[in-house]
């Protein structure tokens, strides 16, 4: 079966319409796993309640009952909407978690598109949502909105910034900044010679794995630093005046994109797709690399989530000055050391 | 916890004295700042000290107070002597009334502690943390001009105290910087805690005891068409 | 009900707002955000019209009055024991302690005094209450900062006390449970242990909050040195309780003005104050009084004497005429009832000096200049409860 997989070379036409298939199913097919894995049922146990019971079998199916009960709320606007803005501004969001999903590699040909500049484009149009965000504020005419989308973009300034020095130090480490190249140096390195689990750079860039995590999380606008969505003080923000389907296009997108991102950091620091006895040029890949791929996801976004149920809300200027005094001067240390090491190594 | 046997607790808490020395010093050294500010006052030994003060002096009274040391401020309030036009036994009586029997004959108005002569008294109450004691202060509001002078302006809390005293009984404080209701509605007529105001609630549903009088509209509608 | 548009306060707050300004270097157009009456943080209907320059709040008025139901005049029309009744939906949380000051104002009128025992359940399920009350405050103030985690643990621990509150009285929020000369029944069977389990938990549950939340780095950036109360002015606008002990003031009526009939002075505790007068120094000071609270149950459990709970009072209850103010140190602050009797049945006229009235009008001098989360923090930490303002 590996071998039929590896030989499959369709057309250009069909073998795009996969992959446009494919994406459009693991994106709402990932928020909900990790919806309800870690939302519904982690955090249950975590804040020591049993979750949602009644929806199939120990509750699994809750979340896509309530996927369907906002499919059928009704789509309200509020009356000085932007009207069009406002519609538009969910779909802006998503868009953004889907182009990320372009380049997460499952294995080293299980990837829509393997861009050379990998690392550079992630980076790059993850900062994308921010425009929907801040479409979403502006155009709900609402005040707590407004807030919700400038903390947004506020927030923007201080995490992109961290999280691009953060990935540097891998990009220097592996020579590459394309994903798969970075996952195959990581199986291929070897540590001090001895190459039994490969080289992943979470042993060499731990640093840079804290920070990456720290501002995926602003990134998400999850606790702590989900001061754009917070519900205790501006009612979720730019949420606020969506309902239905838009809104459920909101929480896919939150979902979705934490577990790309989890899948990113998962490829620059856990190996990827890759585990270390297995060559990566073997063909078991096609099965085994999502599998693989799949489980370090889970375990980045236990850390993710766990922070998230954890640790209270900052506070706007409190990230600024996280940032700026803090991630930003670690990871300029990350680099500098990283880039000595490169060359006296 | 031996000591602690039923017969440890028969002690009293504060052995009361015939005479309250410490609220007799408080009550004099009040009366000679404020001079013949002073109109009434009343000692409940070991418990409390009630100081009735003249309009005029009422602001004077609470910067007096402050600097004995009384400066917590407790609550700020007024009570409406008037007794109950609606009976004050039950309130089954105002019923009665709310049915057409006519309402009792005016009681005389009996002021309480530290005496009065008006109807509407201001009510007002300080503590001093240090001397463990509060002192209540009364005060005179003549029927015919409801004001007082503010005391927000020594101490920052009877603001709102003041903001609620003036929609409840229809008071005016000279000076207040934010005189905006505080509960009731801006077109809110009447002062509900005027004991001539009438309890609504009463007069739309009897009370006590009969439930649901009034058919739920909906029901009444169908009932009607039925019949 | 204060109407939406109301243009008087709109008015009086735009020209309180024209006189603060508090941002003059980079001073923007500023907004008026309505804050409520359905928002989160006023867990209630408490609304909160807050001028902002950006996110700094250049004034900040609450309007209350949604959930005023005039307890005042509802008292003059009401039986003694029937506005026991009523007076435990004063606050809510901790609804026992609402009935002992009116009793106990009542008492001294009829010169009545409880027999020991109902003294000593007395106090017991006031710290009780006391407990169940703050371990909630414990958990919300996190929620309200966004740790969402500390809300569900207090949800689950106070269950243990409302469970001892309930089988004692029968109501978990309402107890009603306060008699005039004593108490309604005794304790059940096996209660004593069974609360001593209860304290134990929450003992727990303190230390636990206290690794959770208030040890947290973010929970202490959020909240320490924001709204800060000094203490003069916490005594001016007569902040009680847990927020007059934050800013310093070593005060607590439980020990300096103990009114007779509960027994406080029969238990080792200690009352805990903090210099600072921050949201910190309340929300520390405040878990720090849940843990006395359960010490101080632990050991009334162990004393309490045998007995009746009940004295001789008449069973048609007449108060004699004469005035009365008591106050007890209640979970919010000092919580007093100014009674007028002229010997009737019902009451002349009751004064209802609740706590959170008083603590929460601080807000507008406390708020000014903070930020919009800051806000939040100080809303959460001088820890109000709706209908303890409203009343």
């Amino acid at each position: 079966m590996t071998l039929l997989l590896a030989s499959f070379a369709p057309p250009y036409w069909l073998s795009t319409l996969i992959k446009v298939l494919v994406i459009s199913a693991v994106v709402p097919t990932t928020a909900l796993i990790l919806g309800m894995v870690f939302l519904f049922k982690i955090m249950s146990w975590m804040q020591s309640r049993l979750g949602p019971q009644e929806a199939g079998p120990r509750g699994t199916l809750q979340l896509l009952a309530d996927g369907v009960k906002f499919l059928q709320k009704e789509d309200i606007a509020p009356n000085g909407a932007d009207l069009w803005v406002f519609k538009v501004a969910p779909l802006v969001v998503l868009m953004s978690t889907l182009v990320l999903y372009v380049t997460l590699p499952a294995s080293m040909h299980l990837v829509v598109a393997d861009l050379d500049v990998g690392v550079f484009f992630v980076l790059a149009v993850a900062s994308l949502s921010v425009i929907g965000v801040l479409m979403a504020g502006w155009s709900s005419a609402s005040k707590y909105s407004l807030m919700g989308a400038l903390r947004a973009a506020g927030q923007l300034i201080a995490y992109e910034l961290p999280m691009v020095l953060a990935v540097i130090g891998v990009v220097i480490q592996a020579g590459t900044m394309s994903l798969n190249g970075i996952v195959l140096a990581q199986n291929n390195g070897s540590i001090f010679g001895w190459s039994g689990i490969g080289f992943p750079y979470i042993l060499t860039q731990f640093l840079g794995f804290f920070i990456f995590i720290a501002a995926v999380q602003a990134e998400l606008t999850q606790p702590p630093f989900d001061m754009p969505v917070a519900e205790s003080e501006i009612v979720s923000g730019y949420q606020v005046e969506y309902t239905g389907f838009r809104f459920l296009i909101f929480f896919l997108a939150e979902f979705a994109t934490a577990f790309v991102f989890a899948g990113i950091a998962a490829v620059l620091f856990l190996g990827g797709w890759a585990v270390p006895w297995l060559p990566t040029e073997s063909d078991w890949y096609y099965v085994l690399g999502p599998i693989v791929l799949f489980a370090k996801v889970m375990i980045v976004s236990f850390i993710i989530f766990w922070v998230r149920f954890t640790y209270p809300r900052f506070r706007e200027d409190q990230l600024q000055s996280l940032a700026w005094k803090v991630l930003i001067p670690l990871a300029l240390v990350n680099i500098v050391v990283t880039a000595v090491l490169k060359v006296v190594l | 916890m031996d000591q602690l046997s039923s017969a440890d607790t028969e002690t009293p808490e504060e052995a009361a004295p015939a005479t309250d020395d410490a609220r007799e010093a408080v009550l004099a050294e009040f009366t000679s700042r404020l001079g013949d500010g002073v109109l009434g006052s009343h000692i409940r030994v070991g418990d409390d000290l009630w100081i009735r003060v003249d309009r005029a002096h009422w602001l004077e009274a609470a910067e007096v107070a402050k600097s004995m040391g009384y400066r917590f401020f407790d609550f700020l309030s007024a009570i409406d002597w008037l007794p109950s036009p609606f009976g004050r036994d039950m309130d089954a009586q105002e019923d009665l009334v709310v049915a057409g029997t006519p309402a009792k004959e005016p009681e005389a108005i009996v002021q309480g502690y530290a005496g009065g002569d008006t109807r509407f008294q201001l009510l007002a109450r300080l503590y001093s943390i240090s001397a463990g004691m509060g002192i209540t202060f009364k005060c005179d509001l003549p029927d015919d001009d409801l004001t007082a002078p503010t005391w927000s302006n020594v101490f920052a809390g009877a603001n709102w105290h003041e903001r609620e005293a003036r929609e409840m009984f229809g008071f005016s404080f000279d000076g207040h910087p934010n005189m905006i209701n505080m509960y009731l509605p801006v077109d809110f007529v009447g002062n509900p805690l005027r004991k001539d105001f009438p309890l609504l609630a009463r007069r739309v549903r009897p009370w006590p005891g009969i439930v649901d009088v009034e058919p739920m509209p909906g029901v009444a509608d169908e009932e009607g068409e039925g019949e | 009900m204060t109407a939406v548009s109301d243009p008087q306060s709109v008015a009086a707050l735009v020209a309180e707002a024209n006189d603060n300004r508090v941002n003059l270097d980079f001073e923007t157009e500023g907004m008026t955000l309505n804050m409520g009456p359905q928002h989160p943080a006023t867990h209630g209907t408490l609304r909160i019209i807050a001028r902002l320059d950006g996110e700094q709040v250049i004034s900040a008025e609450p309007m209350c009055g949604y959930m005023h139901r005039g307890y005042e005049k509802l008292t003059e029309v009401r039986t003694y024991p029937q506005i026991n009744a009523l007076i435990n939906r004063i606050d809510w949380l901790g609804s026992f302690a609402n009935e002992v000051p009116f009793i106990l104002a009542a008492e001294k009128l009829m010169d009545v005094e409880a027999p020991p025992r109902a003294q000593w359940i007395r106090t017991i399920l006031f710290e009780m209450s006391r407990v169940a009350n703050i371990s909630l405050f414990l958990g919300d103030f996190g929620l309200q900062l966004g740790g969402m985690t500390a809300g569900f643990y207090a949800f689950r621990d106070r269950e243990w006390v409302l469970n001892q509150i309930e089988s004692a009285t029968g109501g978990r929020f309402h107890p009603n449970f306060d008699r005039i000369g004593g108490l309604k029944d005794d304790l059940p069977k096996g209660w004593i242990e069974e609360s001593h389990t209860a304290m134990d938990k929450l003992l727990a549950f303190c230390d636990e909050m206290e690794d959770l939340l208030v040890g947290n780095e973010i929970f202490q950036g959020r909240t320490r040195g924001i709204g800060v109360i000094p203490a003069e002015i916490a005594l001016s606008y007569g902040l009680s309780g847990a927020n007059l002990r934050a800013s310093g003031v070593d005060w607590d009526l439980r020990r300096d003005n103990c009114p007779p009939g509960l027994v406080y002075d029969q238990a080792d505790w200690k009352v805990w104050t903090h210099p600072d007068g921050d949201c910190f120094a309340r929300t520390w000071v405040r878990l720090q009084e849940t843990r006395e609270a359960a010490k101080i149950v632990k050991q009334l459990l162990d004393t309490i004497p045998s007995g009746p709970v009940m004295a001789k009072v008449p069973r048609i209850i007449k108060v004699p005429a004469g005035e009365a103010y008591v106050a007890t140190e209640n979970p919010l602050g000092e919580m007093g009832y100014y009674v007028v009797s002229k010997g009737d049945l019902v009451p002349f006229r009751v004064k209802i000096r609740s706590a959170s009235f008083n603590n929460i009008s601080v807000l507008p001098w406390v708020a000014r200049g903070a930020y919009v989360p800051d806000l939040i923090s100080i809303l959460g930490s001088l820890y109000f409860i709706l209908g303890d303002i409203d009343r």
